[in-house]
């Protein structure tokens, strides 16, 4: 709910950081009457000055009947002995015993703004870490645009590259188509010829042929015998 | 300070009468007196690091005077020793 009638941070006071608590309450003479009762009539009456009032008062209060004496008062008497014992007896327990557990409140607290305080300033180191490494990125980039560079001209020589394996396989192709063809004419007119000579040896020169021979071979026999 | 702003225990008694003619009769007022009155006693007593006993037996016998005060006739009347 929030309270629009209440001007909000206009004044220099405000509500965080909350002031620590007084270490000690006031000061409470036989745990009932305030001290600056005691103060208050100290310049008058001095010391003894309340005693005596509360002596008188209650002496005032019994004999006038104004207070009445019954079985309450046996009551009250014995109850308020028991208090006063028992507080006498485990006071001091009772106080160290919450002064304890306000300690270890306290201590959690202080801890988790510690480890608050820890884990913000490690972040802090940890981001001025990034700011430094964020320095170095024109060497990254650098890098970076010569492995690109790289990249560009292996890729632009493996072209070159395959361009002049296919440039040289098709001029083979027709170096290769060439040379076949000219073989295969020569193959053909060679063949072409032996048939016609073939063809025209008749038989007639056959046979000239053939004694012609057998005529050379006695004369070669002849002069060979001769040799021997 | 002025007189009608101080707080009681601050007033002389010469000058109560003028101070109770200063305050403020009307609902908020009083309200206002006696949330004042109680919050200065929390803050006084209760709410420090290290009370004692002080803080809730002053309100205790506070309270032990109000109800005899209130109980007053009945005691009276069944009092052992009446004069009757």
């Amino acid at each position: 709910v929030l309270h629009t009638t209440r001007p909000l941070h206009t004044t220099q006071q405000n509500l965080a950081p909350v002031p620590p608590l007084p270490e000690k309450g006031g000061e409470v003479r036989h745990g009932l009457i305030p001290e600056e009762f005691f103060q208050f009539l100290y310049p008058k009456t001095g010391v003894t000055g309340p005693y005596m009032l509360g002596t008188g008062l209650l002496l005032y209060l019994l004999s006038k009947e104004i207070y009445v004496v019954n079985h309450e008062t046996a009551a009250a008497a014995c109850i308020l002995t028991v208090i006063v014992y028992g507080i006498k007896k485990f006071g001091a327990n009772v106080a160290a015993f919450a002064d304890k557990l306000n300690e270890e409140k306290v201590a959690s607290a202080l801890a988790m703004k510690n480890e608050a305080m820890q884990t913000l300033q490690t972040a802090i180191e940890e981001e001025k870490k990034e700011q430094w490494r964020a320095e170095g990125r024109s060497y990254l980039f650098d890098a970076k645009r010569n492995n690109i560079a790289m990249l560009l001209e292996t890729n632009y020589r493996e072209r070159l590259l395959t361009v002049y394996h296919e440039v040289k396989k098709r001029l083979d192709y027709q170096v290769a188509m060439q040379s076949l063809k000219r073989q295969k004419e020569q193959d053909h007119m060679i063949q072409w010829v032996e048939r016609n000579v073939i063809q025209s040896i008749t038989p007639q020169q056959q046979k000239e042929s053939v004694a012609k021979c057998i005529l050379d071979l006695k004369a070669l026999s002849k002069s060979a015998h001769a040799t021997v | 300070g002025p007189l009608g702003e101080r707080p009681l225990l601050e007033v002389r008694l010469g000058e109560l009468h003028t101070w109770i003619s200063t305050c403020s009769c009307s609902p908020q007022g009083l309200l206002g007196a006696v949330q004042r009155a109680w919050s200065g006693y929390c803050a006084k007593y209760i709410h420090v690091k290290q009370g004692g006993p002080a803080g809730i037996s002053m309100l205790l016998a506070g309270y032990c005077l109000l109800s005899y005060g209130w109980n007053y006739q009945h005691f009276s009347k069944t009092s052992y020793f009446r004069n009757s």
